[in-house]
C-alpha cells in the first residue's frame, strides 16, 4: 500500500508545485488530443451520419469494418503513419516524423473509426424514429443528416468524449511517431511509459493519478456544458 | 417546435456553432503553431535507452546548446532500431554501441564515417542470495555457471547493443543457446529497463549496462555479482548519416554537434556526469 499513498502524495505535489516540465507536457498532451479530436469528429461525424441514412449495397460490410476498426491496436496505427512519414516513405519530403503533428494524425486515425462507428448507431435511432416523418416533408439526403445530428447533439458530446478517451489514453502510437522527445513529443502517457522503464514505479504512478484528473476535468467541463445547454435550450 | 414557444433556438444554434468553430479554431491554431516555434535551429538523434534513461543526455545537452545554440532532440532506441531510424534518413546522427553494425552502417553508404567518443561498461546482475555462485570477475564463467545451473536468466532479446554484447558473451563462454535455451532462459524483447523490471520481478540474473543500473530504482532484490572484466567494457560510436543519400540532413549542424563530442570540453562534459558520486561513461575520443 506505501506505493499507492506514495503515488497519491506524489500526484498532489507535482501538482500544487505547478512544476513547468509538466504544465508543458500536460498542455502538448491535450493540444496534441484536442486536435485530433476536432479532426476526428469532423471526419467521423460526417461518416456516421451519412451512413445512418443512406442505403446501398454493400453499406453492411463497410459497417461491420467500422466497428472492427474501433478495435485497431494503436501501435499498428503507429507503425502505419511512421513508416508513412518517414523520410523514406510516401510523404517523407514533409519531414513531419517525431513531430507533435504526426501524433495529431495518428490519434486522429485512431478515433475516426470510434466516433464514425458511434455516431453512426445514435443517429440511425434517430433516423428510424422520424423516417416517416422526414419523408412526408421530403427531406433526404444531407438536409436530413444535418437535422438529425442537430437532434441528437447531445448524445454525440458523449461519442466524442469517447474518442477523447482514447486519445488520451493511448501511448502505443505516440511513441512511435512522436519518439518521446524531451520537452518536444513528449506527452503524459509516454512520460508514465518512461518512468517505468526507468524503474521509479511511484512517480509513474503519480503522472498516472495526474493524467486521470486531467481527464477527469475535461469530462466535467463537457458535462456541465451539456447539461447547462439542455436546461437552456434543450 | 414553433418559433413562439422557443424563441431562443435559432440564437441557441449559432451559440453553439460559434462555440464550436472557436473551440475547432483554437485546436488547430495550436496544431499549426507548435511546428513554428519548434522550427530553431535543432538536430534530430537517434540514441540508445542507456544514453537517454542514465540522464547523460540531460546533463550534456544543455552544455551543448549553451556553447552552440543548437537544440538537440534526442530519440531514444534499442542500437538496432536507432540505426534504423538513421537508415531511412529520420534522424541527422545517431550515436550507439554496437561497433559491428556500425561499422555496417557506415560500410553501406548510411552513415559518412564512425567516430569513438566513450566507454561504459556492463555489469551482470542477479539475486543477492546468487544461486549460480556467478559472482567474480570473469563474465565467461559466470555465465557458463548460470547456464549450468539453469538459473533464470532474463535477455533483452531486442537486437540493441547491449542484446549483441550478451549473445557475444554466451558465445565466448562456449554456450550453444540454441541447445542450452531452456524455459530458465527469458527473451523479453524490451529496452534495459523493462528488462530490469522483468528481472527484479523474477529475481533473474541479466547483463546491464552500469548507467542504466545505477539510475533504475526498482531493484528490488538484484545486486551487483560480475564487474570489472575487460571484456564487458562497450565503446560508442557517433555517425553522421549520410547526406548524400538524405540531402535533407542537418550536416552543418550534425557535425557541430559531433565535433563538440569529441572536443576537450565535451569529453570533460561526459567524465563530468556522475550518480551517487560513480562515472557513468569514460570518454576515449582520439584526437
Amino acid at each position: 500500500m506505501s506505493d499507492f499513498s506514495a503515488a497519491l502524495s506524489g500526484a498532489f505535489h507535482l501538482i500544487s508545485s505547478a512544476d513547468p516540465k509538466l504544465v508543458q507536457i500536460v498542455g502538448l498532451s491535450l493540444s496534441v488530443s484536442l486536435s485530433a479530436v476536432a479532426i476526428a469528429s469532423l471526419l467521423g461525424l460526417a461518416l456516421g451520419a451519412w451512413l445512418a441514412v443512406s442505403r446501398f449495397a454493400g453499406r453492411g460490410v463497410i459497417i461491420a469494418v467500422l466497428n472492427a476498426l474501433m478495435g485497431l491496436p494503436p501501435v499498428v496505427i503507429g507503425l502505419v503513419v511512421y513508416l508513412l512519414l518517414s523520410r523514406a516513405g510516401p510523404l517523407g519530403q514533409y519531414g513531419l516524423l517525431f513531430t507533435p503533428t504526426a501524433m495529431v494524425i495518428a490519434q486522429a486515425i485512431l478515433i475516426t473509426p470510434i466516433i464514425a462507428a458511434l455516431a453512426r448507431q445514435v443517429i440511425e435511432d434517430a433516423w428510424n424514429n422520424y423516417r416517416e416523418q422526414f419523408q412526408s416533408l421530403g427531406v433526404h439526403g444531407w438536409r436530413a443528416s444535418a437535422t438529425l445530428v442537430w437532434d441528437t447533439r447531445f448524445s454525440l458530446v458523449t461519442v466524442t468524449l469517447a474518442g477523447l478517451g482514447r486519445a488520451c489514453a493511448e501511448v502505443g502510437a505516440v511513441m512511435i511517431v512522436g519518439g518521446n522527445i524531451d520537452g518536444v513529443t513528449r506527452v503524459m502517457t509516454t512520460a508514465i511509459a518512461l518512468e517505468t522503464t526507468k524503474g521509479d514505479l511511484p512517480l509513474a504512478l503519480s503522472l498516472g493519478v495526474v493524467l486521470v484528473l486531467v481527464v477527469l476535468t475535461l469530462n466535467l467541463i463537457a458535462q456541465w456544458l451539456k447539461s447547462f445547454a439542455e436546461a437552456r435550450y434543450g | 417546435m414553433t418559433s413562439s414557444t422557443r424563441p431562443t433556438q435559432p440564437y441557441a444554434r449559432r451559440a453553439w456553432l460559434a462555440s464550436l468553430v472557436i473551440v475547432w479554431l483554437g485546436t488547430t491554431a495550436t496544431l499549426v503553431g507548435m511546428p513554428a516555434t519548434a522550427q530553431d535551429k535543432f538536430i534530430t538523434v537517434a540514441s540508445t535507452t542507456s544514453t537517454e534513461q542514465s540522464g547523460l543526455f540531460g546533463h550534456l545537452l544543455p552544455l551543448f546548446k549553451k556553447d552552440s545554440g543548437i537544440d538537440v532532440r534526442v530519440v531514444a532506441l534499442g542500437t538496432g532500431q536507432a540505426l534504423d531510424t538513421g537508415r531511412r534518413g529520420d534522424a541527422d546522427v545517431v550515436f550507439v554501441h554496437d561497433k559491428v553494425a556500425e561499422e555496417k552502417f557506415v560500410a553501406d553508404g548510411f552513415g559518412v564515417s564512425r567516430i569513438e567518443v566513450m566507454y561504459n561498461d556492463f555489469v551482470l546482475v542477479g539475486p543477492k542470495g546468487d544461486p549460480a555462485a556467478a559472482a567474480g570477475r570473469d563474465i565467461t564463467a559466470a555465465l557458463k555457471k548460470v547456464a549450468d545451473a539453469k538459473a533464470a536468466f532474463v535477455s533483452r532479446g531486442d537486437k540493441s547493443g547491449t542484446h549483441a554484447a550478451e549473445l557475444r558473451y554466451w558465445k565466448a563462454a562456449g554456450v550453444e543457446l540454441d541447445v542450452a535455451k531452456g524455459p530458465w532462459y527469458r527473451e523479453t524483447g524490451s529496452g534495459m529497463g523493462p528488462a530490469l523490471n522483468t528481472a527484479s520481478g523474477m529475481n533473474a540474473y541479466i547483463l546491464t549496462d552500469r548507467g542504466t543500473w545505477l539510475s533504475f530504482k526498482n531493484r528490488g532484490d538484484l545486486a551487483v555479482l560480475v564487474e570489472g572484466d575487460t571484456r564487458l567494457f562497450n565503446q560508442y560510436g557517433v555517425i553522421l548519416v549520410n547526406p548524400s543519400k538524405h540531402a535533407h540532413v542537418k550536416k552543418d549542424l550534425a557535425q557541430k554537434f559531433i565535433d563538440w563530442l569529441v572536443s576537450a570540453s565535451g569529453q570533460k562534459a561526459i567524465a563530468d556526469y556522475k550518480i551517487g558520486g560513480e562515472q557513468l561513461f569514460f570518454p576515449n575520443a582520439k584526437r
